[in-house]
């Protein structure tokens, strides 16, 4: 009997259900939320642009003169600029892309083309997946207490170049393997099926049809590491350098072991300095920063690009 | 050339590229071996009274003071200031991180994720020391100006604006993580769940969320990881008074301020200041290292379909 009424309760409800009106509202939450989506993804994009937005309307009356670029920090805020400070990002920079790329493209090569399923393989790899989720700071105490004090290097361009090097060797294997692995078998095997040893395949053929994939993942790499502040605070990078490193063409030993200063630490100096005019700078060093990333980043999206078009397997 | 001498060439590019691979593993065994080093001669230094009362005093002082006079070593200010501003960054980058990720893997059309990809690889690049800039001279103007408006003091250093800007900072980064993992799930459960009836945002949160789970706890973990090894906001934004406090709108010190603090003052090699950055980094090491760790154990969990 109780069944019964159960059962006739729930065939009424089923009658008085309004399916329409339900399947509007289920809708209506779909778009919702497909809205909420877009807004929260275009958030973190805005706020891009909100940084980039304040740091030129705070240092404009910087970025547009041109001494800001050719003048040497001061204490006097409105005669202080970046030269020592772009020049050092150039050196450690070309020493950071010098050493990912001579520690970084062999390990990937080797992971991917050597490696196989191997122990030493499998041991390197999670060991590379290990590094990248190390803070950078570590990084820095690394260099601090083994490059600088153990090696005696220095808080030199050369520790410098080396300790942002290491930082970039993950994402350089990492590119650099999956450049490799787009490369059909078939390329491979004929060049082998042709009489050319190893060393010639990978000469001939598949570094050059990887290059532009590890290029475009030595310039994302760089991107990050050019504004990489913390490790090389902790080696004890100088904050105020009013001197030049010599010339690499004149003098390449004393470029490496001198003193240096780069952007990022430049502007964390002018940040923490409680005058506001400091700021300023601070804002028009940040845009100088984040403009040089985003150059690198276009530069990477397109040759990735040109590289997709270019090899067609 | 001859049949030998390439052999011979082909032995010596497998030993070159196979050594420069293990330089990796190298550069693992310096960072251990130089914190285990440098963290012994801290334990065992006469300023912090010698092994093994120095560790217990590390973890029972009240107060984190290596450079000063009288010298307190208990970590857990410094602790104290690492998570809760890491906690502040995983309030802003959990619920917004999950959004984007439905909505880029379950929503957006594929022009549209092509669009949004390298500006998100973008965000990457932003130098961190920017993003203390605007923590400190953007976030915290306007978050004080809020306050007042409820007539709470706010200070100028504090660990709510680098706790949201960090959390910002990480949305792409865990995003983009969750995301991966939510192309894992096959896509006929998906469209089983349709064929039953179920909205597009149903199929997400009660069928591809739970499919994933593992991948996005994953996600997370490398994102909180990630917040607490974060530096220059911190170092910017945050100040430079480590102490004992729930409240996001003090000053406090994280275990990297700290780092970059003394770092920026002149250490003499083998001092127990010099030594104390590195006691301080073995324990963020030792932090993220089990983080991370979990999050490559249950991603590899997550593989399962």
């Amino acid at each position: 009997m109780e069944a019964q009424t159960a059962l006739k309760e729930t065939s009424q409800k089923l009658k008085e259900f309004d399916i329409d009106s339900y399947a509007r509202s289920v809708r209506l939450r779909d778009r919702v939320f497909g809205v909420i989506g877009l807004v929260a993804t275009f958030l973190t994009l805005i706020f891009l642009f909100t940084i980039s937005v304040d740091l030129l309307i705070d240092g404009w009356s910087r970025i547009k003169d041109p001494a800001f670029y050719t003048s040497y920090p001061s204490r006097f805020p409105e005669q202080a600029g970046i030269l020592s400070s772009w020049v050092g990002t150039l050196y450690v920079m070309a020493g950071a892309i010098f050493w990912s790329i001579t520690l970084g493209v062999p390990a990937g090569i080797y992971l991917e083309e050597y490696g196989g399923k191997g122990k030493v393989a499998r041991i390197i790899e999670a060991n590379i997946a290990n590094l990248a989720a190390v803070p950078s700071i570590i990084y820095g105490l690394l260099a601090l207490g083994i490059f600088v004090y153990r090696f005696k290097l220095g808080e030199s361009v050369l520790t410098a170049g080396l300790t942002l090097g290491l930082l970039m060797l993950p994402v350089v294997v990492v590119s650099t393997r999956e450049s490799i692995r787009r490369i059909p078998r078939s390329i491979r095997e004929a060049s082998y099926a042709l009489g050319a040893t190893r060393w010639e395949t990978l000469l001939h053929h598949i570094i050059p049809y990887s290059a532009g994939g590890i290029f475009t993942g030595i310039i994302i790499a760089a991107s990050r590491a050019i504004g990489e502040t913390a490790p090389l605070i902790t080696i004890g990078a100088l904050t105020f350098i009013a001197f030049l490193p010599p010339a690499p063409w004149e003098d390449f030993v004393g470029m490496l072991k001198s003193p240096f200063t780069v952007l990022p630490i430049q502007m964390y100096n002018w940040v923490s300095r409680p005058q506001e005019e400091f700021h300023t700078n601070a804002a028009a060093a940040g845009f100088v920063l984040l403009m040089l990333a985003l150059l690198m980043n276009s530069i990477a999206f397109y040759l990735r690009f040109k590289v997709r078009r270019r090899y067609q397997w | 050339m001859s049949i030998e001498l390439k052999k011979k060439l082909d032995i010596a590019l497998y030993v070159f590229l196979m050594l420069m691979g293990a330089v990796s593993i190298l550069v693992t065994f310096g960072i251990v071996w130089v914190l285990l080093v440098d963290t012994i001669r801290f334990f065992t230094h006469p300023d912090g009274g010698g092994f093994p009362s120095s560790l217990i005093r590390f973890f029972t002082d009240k107060h984190w003071t290596p450079t000063f006079y009288n010298k307190q070593i208990g970590i857990w200010p410094l602790l104290n200031g690492t998570f809760l501003i890491a906690f502040i960054s995983m309030v802003v980058a959990v619920p917004l991180g999950l959004v984007v990720a439905i909505y880029l893997s379950e929503y957006a059309s594929w022009k549209t994720k092509e669009a949004v990809k390298p500006w998100i690889d973008f965000l990457e690049a932003v130098p961190t020391v920017v993003y203390g800039y605007f923590a400190l001279l953007f976030v915290t103007p306007l978050l004080q100006k809020f306050f007042v408006y409820f007539g709470v003091e706010m200070e100028g250093m504090n660990a709510l604006s680098p706790g949201i800007v960090i959390g910002i900072m990480i949305l792409p980064y865990t995003a983009s993580m969750i995301e991966d993992s939510f192309k894992g799930v096959p896509q006929y459960l998906r469209e089983a769940s349709y064929s039953l009836g179920a909205s597009k945002l149903r199929t997400a949160l009660f069928v591809v969320l739970p499919a994933a789970k593992s991948g996005v706890l994953s996600a997370y973990l490398l994102g909180f990881s990630r917040a607490i090894g974060e530096t220059m906001v911190v170092a910017v934004a945050a100040g430079m008074y480590p102490q004992l406090t729930l409240n996001p709108l003090e000053p406090v010190q994280t275990i990297t301020g700290y780092v970059v603090q003394v770092a920026l003052g002149d250490l003499p090699f083998g001092s127990f200041e010099y030594l104390s950055i590195f006691a301080a980094g073995f324990a963020l090491f030792a932090i993220t290292l089990v983080l991370n760790s979990i999050a490559v154990y249950l991603k590899s969990k997550s593989l399962g379909y």
